[in-house]
């Protein structure tokens, strides 16, 4: 049975990950799971005592102090993310997915994320991201669980769900896109909607022949197929086509390159989950 | 749960600088206390309590977790500073840091598993009874004024906090210091002070090889110190650590920190500073103020020696009463009261053990004699404890021919004289069987104790039959893997 699973919490956008999580599960006819994780902070110190004295039982007193601190907090967290997970499930079953269901766990997304990750087909994950000096800055979450998880993420940006009729594949030519051209094409949901394939850079002969063999095996498999050739960098360019195309969702591979190479030189993927607004498929 | 390195140092930035500051201000008077219970300037203390908190903070495997110069180290190191001087007693230190770092390669902390709760709360009460009892010198043959002082002192340090606004957000023990230093400057009161206790540090520290011949004569002099510093010194680091780890709610890396605590001291005994280890009571405190990272040990460290450096002659003037009570205090604080409120309510092996603990750790100032004897008697009660899980039934078949003895739980050496004992060799029968195929035999003292028994038996004219003995003998194999048999279950679970 397949299975979506989509993390949600109280921050970001929610919503628009539940419609996302919705129409995702619907178009693969998955069971749909909404995992909320408590993700607690023990490296930072929920409140602080300058006294600098310790008494009779200190140690002890403390202890249960803090241990006090944290059941509390962890009580009312539990609550909090019992609601959205209740609200989130009745949602879904009221859009008709067949199965829901709802799941809460402690410790980071990215560990719980792993953990499940062999009875998951698909994660669907919101964009936690504010703005700072430096631009947009992305959480970190989306990026961390893509790196980690051997299963394709679909990341959901903006505050809310547009269900996508087309949407653009990201082809460089490389080993990575072509496993992910195999990937897109036994995606049976995906041939609903209208693909067109996109290369950023220059063309030369070499590569018009691969994205011609691309399109052709993508068409015998039943898709639609367009092309388009831009030039530039690709996290402007790319955002910019999609949204002029009306195109309604991006489909990449993720992290083509060494850990080392992308600190240096940066990685598209990462630029991308940042800049697009459209929700983007990654594919392993 | 684990934490990113980079958490680990910027994840509680705010907390940890606060804290840091506070746990220092609490550093300085125990460094100059410790300084003085070893027999050495302060400026010996000062310096190893300074390279211990920054090193331990790179090196070190708990973040939040606060060592420097402790009362506990310095303790060993009187006769070895008396007999042959502050060099030996650096290059000791060193040497206590190469020890370390083998433990720590060999992952003995992993050994912590045979210090059970009760010798772990004895090591923690003996440890607050010692520092203590150090600053008994400092109250005997003194002035009234003395006690004056001290008596002031912890009513500052425990009154303090009560104010209200500045009460927590001032460290008492700092509003101790200063007023009592204040009041005894002001007044002009002829008690003893820091500055009489010896040299305090006047510049940053600078390396230094220790000055000694490097013979063999010397390592037959030191290693026998080193090694009862390096047993201390990672004792009270484990168990400080598995305090930090329950006051947090995360976990340690135990041979990290072995490893960090022996590289703490040979970077301290190369810039003249004493062998010291991770401290229950600045911990405690560290963690209260808010501190959870490598930072606050770090800028521990940092603080505390520009604050020394800077206001030494402000330091020196600090009357000794006003240490007296700071320790004091970190006496109390470190004491285990639950322990003697649970005296009575815990079995009574594990409160003889808690008691020996303390005993022989206060009698021989030893706290890795004390862990010894508190364990080798855990072990001993343990022994007897699991001995009484053995049991012979009988029954007689055949009108009454054949006896059968069915044992059932551990014989070892504890239980073997009771296993003979439940046999009645008295019984006039032609035959006996023994079944021991639900019994588990863990040595040689539990097969020999079978075979006496079937020895008699067959003196007394019986025929003797054993069954299951290779069942029951399986626990004898040292490397005892419940999991590479068929059909494994616990030796207990029948």
């Amino acid at each position: 049975m397949k299975n979506v699973m989509a993390c949600v919490d109280a921050q970001g956008n929610p919503a628009a990950v539940c419609d996302g999580a919705i129409w995702a599960a619907k178009a693969l006819g998955a069971s749909l799971t909404f995992l909320h994780v408590l993700d607690r902070h023990p490296e930072k110190a929920p409140q602080s005592d300058f006294s600098g004295q310790i008494g009779l039982g200190a140690q002890e007193g403390l202890l249960s102090e803090l241990a006090e601190l944290d059941a509390r907090r962890s009580v009312l967290a539990q609550e909090q993310g019992r609601q959205i997970l209740e609200g989130m499930r009745q949602r879904a079953t009221a859009d008709g997915v067949s199965e829901v269901q709802i799941r809460q766990r402690h410790g980071e997304l990215v560990e719980s994320v792993v953990d499940l990750e062999a009875e998951v087909t698909l994660t669907v994950m919101g964009r936690h991201d504010h703005a700072t000096v430096a631009g947009r800055h992305l959480d970190h979450h989306v990026e961390r669980v893509i790196r980690s998880t051997a299963k394709p993420v679909l990341s959901i940006p903006g505050q809310t769900f547009e269900t996508p009729r087309s949407f653009a594949l990201a082809f460089d030519g490389s080993d990575t896109a072509r496993r992910m051209l195999g990937q897109v094409g036994q995606s049976v949901w995906l041939k609903a909607l209208a693909c067109t394939l996109v290369f950023v850079g220059s063309l030369d002969a070499a590569m018009q022949a691969e994205l011609d063999a691309a399109t052709a095996q993508l068409r015998t498999q039943g898709f639609t197929v367009g092309i388009a050739v831009l030039e530039g960098s690709v996290e402007r360019v790319l955002p910019q086509h999609l949204s002029a195309q009306g195109l309604g969702m991006l489909v990449m591979g993720a992290y083509g390159h060494s850990r080392i190479r992308q600190l240096i030189v940066g990685s598209s993927t990462t630029a991308l989950l940042r800049t697009s607004s459209v929700p983007v498929l990654v594919l392993r | 749960m684990t934490i990113s390195l980079r958490e680990q140092w910027l994840g509680n930035i705010r907390g940890d600088l606060l804290a840091g500051l506070v746990v220092a201000l609490a550093l300085i008077p125990e460094a100059i206390a410790f300084s003085i219970i070893a027999g050495v300037d302060p400026k010996v203390g000062l310096y190893a309590s300074f390279s211990i908190s920054v090193i331990i903070a790179i090196a070190g495997g708990r973040p939040g977790m606060i060592s420097a110069a402790t009362g506990a180290m310095a303790l060993l190191m009187v006769t070895l500073v008396k007999d042959h001087g502050l060099q030996y007693l650096l290059a000791a230190t060193v040497l206590t840091g190469v020890f370390q770092i083998i433990a720590g390669l060999f992952k003995l902390g992993n050994l912590m598993r045979f210090v059970s709760r009760s010798v772990v709360t004895g090591f923690v009460n003996a440890l607050a009874i010692l520092i203590f009892l150090a600053q008994l010198p400092e109250l005997t043959n003194v002035t009234w004024h003395v006690y004056a002082m001290t008596a002031a002192g912890l009513a500052i340090i425990y009154g303090f906090p009560y104010l209200p606004v500045v009460g927590k957000a001032v460290p008492s023990p700092l509003v101790c210091i200063v007023v009592l230093t204040g009041v005894a400057m002001a007044l002009g009161l002829d008690i003893r002070n820091v500055g009489d206790m010896g040299e305090l540090p006047d510049s940053l520290p600078i390396f230094l090889l220790p000055d000694v011949p490097l013979t063999l004569e010397t390592l037959q002099i030191i290693a026998p110190y080193s090694l009862t510093l390096a047993v201390v010194g990672l004792l009270e680091s484990m168990m400080t650590a598995s305090i930090v780890d329950d006051l947090t709610d995360t976990t340690s890396d135990k041979s990290r920190e072995c490893v960090g605590q022996g590289l703490a001291n040979i970077g301290t005994g190369f810039i003249g500073g004493m062998a010291g280890c991770a401290m229950i009571g600045q911990s405690v405190i560290n963690v209260k103020s808010g501190g959870r990272g490598r930072l606050s040990t770090f800028m521990a460290g940092i603080f505390l020696l520009i604050m020394v450096v800077f206001l030494g002659p402000w330091v020196s003037q600090i009357p000794m009463a006003a240490l007296v009570a700071v320790m004091i205090m970190v006496s109390i604080g470190t004491f285990s009261w639950d322990s003697l409120r649970k005296l009575r309510e815990h079995p009574p092996s594990s409160s003889v053990v808690m008691l020996v603990t303390v005993v022989v750790t206060v009698s021989t100032h030893d706290l890795a004699k004390g862990v010894f004897a508190g364990v080798l008697l855990s072990a001993v009660f343990f022994a007897n404890k699991v001995g009484r899980l053995m049991q012979v039934k009988s029954q007689v078949q055949d009108d009454g021919q054949t006896r059968v003895y069915t044992v059932t739980g551990q014989v070892f050496f504890s239980s073997a004289d009771r296993f003979v004992d439940s046999f009645d060799f008295k019984e006039a029968v032609r035959q006996v069987r023994i079944d021991v195929s639900r019994a588990h035999f863990w040595d040689i003292t539990a097969v020999s104790a079978l075979d006496k028994v079937v020895l008699k038996f067959r003196r007394e004219g019986a025929q003797v039959e054993v069954m299951g003995l290779n069942e029951a003998s399986k626990t004898m194999v040292d490397r005892f893997g419940l999991h590479d048999k068929d059909g494994a279950e616990l030796p207990l679970g029948h």
